[in-house]
């Protein structure tokens, strides 16, 4: 099946089964780098996109339910060159090790965040409740999040 | 020189020649065992090649797995070089280019890297080469001279780049194993807080993975394992998923079964949907009596330290003390599932792995495929963080069989279950003390023994069945030999620190313990494991310090005495007593003569605990102290702040060790509260996130205290493992101060930690 996918801000069109995951047309089709499989159950927020102003678990989102909606990955927030303030944050608190958690780690914090640009530390946490990092990076991650927040009301 | 080197220095302009292959010699020879390599470890120009443009091309056999290492590599060579960072470019374990330094394991990448030799030593020696080409060209006495900046400079002013020197042509010289390393007072580059060199692209999601590597005509793969532990595959019915839309092949070999396809969601159907019969394997030991178990094997004896009078010096003590202390398999859980790419062809091989070995792996794909080494080619690419041995190793020796099956390029990526069913674990562990005091509470014997289950491990150069894989190619694990233990004869290696920091360690004539008991005796047993066990961050010295530093502090209490003067007491080594020191100082420890048992019923009650470790005796060293906070009513251990002292020599990158220090602080706060392999009488039953545990981003995080304690005159360290390795201890016994029940089993999970304090409340023993 033809399906339309706005991603990034750019408009793809891919043949695809509409039951397939999400997260395997953002890699294999369109060579996306940010979300990332890690449990295909929605367990560990490696494959994190946003879909609309959502958190969504790409692994487990058919592809086919997407619908027009804007997707955002990773990568579709900043780049290296010009990453988004979110990610400054990270590159200025040194906030990850391996890496491989952080479309998790950043979009459902900026997710919330856009919803809730006051939340507290512990609305923080509790938001991030379904994320998972191995390397246990989480006193900087959490740092940059507040230094995030803190630095959009300064 | 082979075509991928010239390939890595074409774009700068350099040029290696004369590294010749030994591919003929090695299919003759049939070796996959051996540790050859094309690329010299004795010739400069194998580890570093100034371009052209002056710019440096440096090649490193130890890899980036998130610890930091790509940086403080980089920072090595710029600083020895005297260029900028910007200038180098490190290329990291591929078999084609880089140096055979075996596995980025152990806590060896610095203690290899950083000290007079291997990598550190060749970039001094290109230093002293390009200074002493510069005397030569000014007629000047190179004494003289000074590098900085890719170039060399006279005081008379005259200067010349690099470039100029040496420019894209080869040194050929040996490494010099005189070459002077620049000193922690000459530093400019190492030693100072870089930030990470790949955290722009992690963060903003462009940085390739192993799982993000694309192989024109590229297939995806799945393998189908077996449902549970040692059962033999009799039949697979490929008819049941010929239905399935892009499915490539089903691939059986021995008991391994895989299947291709075009996309990785035909793949995951087909590998769900394939019909294969299993011969069913032994009824695996129950888990509530497996400690027990483990202690009625026949086993694999060890001695580490025997002076050979425990028994008469325990009859004699004033006092003695038992404890047995129990220690769970532990996962590595990586976040990201396992994955490689492999192309096989008919004559060669590449395979794109996160292994954190490739040259041995690269040595075990070769028998695998039935191929020479030299005709394989393993890359390295960075996976999710992997902590030792996840399913790196195994799943490269699957994609690689899957394509050779193909003849095409196969990605493989594990599935959840994959990946937490089958990894090599933490080893469970058992440990016995049997500890003599005198009069005044110190100890006068040390008596110790402990077990260890155990299959399987770091595959090397030729045990492919150490991982699941192998073993499902046909290939079997390393066996156990069970045989009595023979007197230690040579120096003692603490290597798993079983010999607890307070004995003198003696064997083969030389005490290089760091305490100072004289009666002493260490005795492993190694027993089978029914599951893989392999190098989880901190192997065998997370589980043994667990029990020593925790036991410690029960004799302290026994004794009467203070926790951190009862270390010292038993303590000589400097290291060790400068980590505790420093630790204490910070943390504002006051001195205690008795444990400060809480009478309390209120809803929380805190207190604070100590460990110190000497990392495999000489690799590091680390003294923590743990404030907590335990809800009496639910038992819930809530650590609230860490203090800890790190005395790893000359710091290379203040700020990466930082981020290893809280890392392995908070990774070792879950393995302590939450993490344990379970399993029923077939199978493992911890196989994703909701059956094994692990703390999430949701827990209030401890505040975290860092010292740097850095001696004078010494060699740099390990560092990636000795938090880790202090914090079931402290936590523990930081549970004991606060509530005065003594837990003897990791994990300290809320249910274990009530039913501990309701024991104590109702009058029992708390032993």
């Amino acid at each position: 099946m033809k399906q339309v996918l706005l991603v990034n801000g750019k408009s793809q069109t891919v043949e695809i089964d509409p039951e397939t995951p999400l997260l395997f047309v953002l890699a294999d089709e369109l060579h996306l780098n940010g979300p990332r499989f890690g449990c295909g159950m929605a367990q560990c927020g490696a494959c994190t996109v946003m879909i609309g102003s959502q958190v969504v678990r790409s692994c487990v989102k058919p592809v086919g339910s997407v619908g027009r909606e804007p997707i955002t990955t990773l990568e579709g927030l900043g780049s290296p060159e010009k990453p988004h303030p979110i990610q400054q944050a990270f590159i200025e608190e040194g906030a990850t090790q391996c890496g491989y958690c952080l479309s998790g780690v950043i979009l459902t914090a900026k997710a919330l965040l856009d919803a809730k640009p006051e939340a507290t530390d512990e609305e923080i946490r509790e938001a991030l409740g379904g994320v998972l990092c191995r390397c246990f990076a989480h006193t900087r991650m959490l740092r940059a999040i507040r230094r995030y927040r803190d630095g959009r009301h300064a | 020189m082979t075509a991928s080197r010239r390939e890595f220095l074409k774009g700068a302009g350099a040029l290696i020649v004369g590294l010749s292959s030994n591919l003929q010699a090695f299919a003759q020879e049939g070796q996959f065992g051996t540790h050859r390599s094309h690329v010299d470890p004795d010739k400069l120009d194998s580890w570093i090649a100034v371009n052209s443009d002056g710019t440096v091309t440096a090649f490193t056999g130890k890899c980036d797995l998130g610890q930091g290492i790509f940086t403080a590599q980089t920072q090595l060579i710029a600083e020895e070089l005297c260029v900028p960072l910007h200038a180098v470019k490190l290329v990291q374990c591929d078999t084609d280019v880089t140096p055979d330094q075996g596995s980025t394991s152990g806590s060896q990448s610095t203690p290899t890297n950083f000290n007079v030799q291997d990598l550190a030593l060749a970039a001094a020696t290109a230093r002293e080469a390009l200074i002493s080409m510069a005397a030569q060209q000014f007629g000047e006495d190179a004494s003289r001279l000074t590098a900085i900046d890719g170039a060399v400079r006279s005081p008379s002013g005259r200067q010349i780049t690099y470039a100029r020197l040496v420019g894209a042509k080869k040194f050929s010289l040996p490494v010099n194993k005189r070459a002077k390393r620049r000193t922690p007072e000459e530093w400019t580059i190492l030693g100072k807080p870089v930030p990470a060199l790949d955290h722009a692209a992690l963060m903003t999601g462009s940085f390739e993975f192993v799982q993000n590597v694309r192989v024109p005509g590229m297939l995806h793969g799945r393998v189908v394992r077996p449902p549970e532990m040692g059962a033999k595959l009799l039949s697979v019915d490929k008819v049941s998923v010929s239905d399935i839309p892009g499915l490539v092949s089903v691939v059986v070999r021995k008991d391994f079964v895989g299947v291709v396809a075009q996309t990785q969601f035909a793949a995951g159907q087909a590998a769900r949907r394939l019909v294969c019969k299993w011969e069913p394997g032994p009824a695996l030991p129950p888990q509530e009596k497996f400690f027990d178990h483990m202690q009625q094997q026949a086993s694999h004896d060890e001695l580490s330290v025997d002076s050979g009078d425990v028994a008469g010096g325990l009859e004699k003590a004033h006092r003695v003390l038992r404890a047995r202390y129990t220690y769970p398999y532990q996962m590595h859980g990586s976040l990201g599932s396992s994955c490689a790419v492999a192309d096989v062809k008919p004559d060669n091989a590449k395979v794109w792995s996160p292994t954190q070995s490739v040259y041995p792996t690269r040595n075990c794909i070769a028998m695998l495929l039935n191929m020479p080494p030299d005709s394989v080619r393993v890359i390295f690419v960075r996976g999710s963080g992997c902590y030792g041995l996840n399913g790196a190793d195994a799943v490269s020796f699957d994609a690689a069989v899957l394509s050779q099956a193909v003849g095409k390029p196969v990605r493989l990526q594990y599935t959840r279950q994959d990946e937490m069913m089958w990894e090599n674990f933490g080893n469970a562990c058992v440990i016995e003390h049997r500890v003599g005091l005198d009069v005044d509470g110190s100890i006068v014997v040390w008596d110790r023994e402990n077990w260890v289950a155990n299959r399987g491990s770091r595959p090397g150069y030729d045990k492919p069945g150490n991982v699941i894989s192998g073993m499902l190619l046909g290939y079997d694990p390393e066996p156990l030999r069970a045989a009595p233990a023979k007197a230690p004869t040579r120096k003692l290696r603490n290597g798993s620190n079983t010999v607890p920091e307070y004995v003198v360690g003696c064997a083969g004539g030389v005490c290089s313990g760091s305490g100072t008991v004289k009666s002493e005796r260490v005795l492993t047993h190694t027993v089978a494991s029914p599951f893989y066990t392999g190098p989880l961050r901190s192997p065998l010295r997370i589980q043994n310090t667990f029990a020593n530093e925790c036991f410690m502090d029960e004799l302290a209490a026994a004794a009467g005495a203070d926790p951190v003067e009862y270390r010292l007491r038993h303590l000589h080594d400097e290291r060790v007593r400068g980590v505790l020191q420093a630790a204490a100082k910070a943390a504002n420890w006051r001195t205690r003569s008795v444990q400060q048992k809480s009478a309390s019923r209120s809803e929380e009650v805190t207190g604070r605990g100590l460990a110190c470790v000497a990392y495999e005796g000489d690799n590091g060293y680390a003294a923590l102290i743990a404030d907590v906070a335990v809800n009496l009513q639910s038992g819930v251990v809530r650590p609230i702040k860490f203090t800890i002292a790190i005395d790893c020599g000359p710091i290379s990158n203040p700020d990466g060790l930082r981020n290893q220090v809280e890392g392995g602080l908070l990774q070792g706060m879950s393995r302590s509260l939450v993490e344990e392999v379970t399993w029923n009488t077939k199978r493992v039953t911890s196989v994703d996130w909701e059956g094994y545990t692990s703390l999430r981003l949701d827990y209030e995080v401890p505040a975290i205290e860092t010292i740097f304690v850095v001696p004078d005159n010494v060699s740099a360290t390990g560092a990636g493992e000795t938090s880790i390795t202090v914090t079931p201890a402290a936590i523990g016994n930081a549970i004991f101060d606060a509530t005065g029940v003594r837990l003897r089993h990791v994990p300290f999970t809320a249910a274990s930690v009530l039913a501990a304090i309701n024991n104590i409340h109702s009058g029992a023993s708390s032993a």
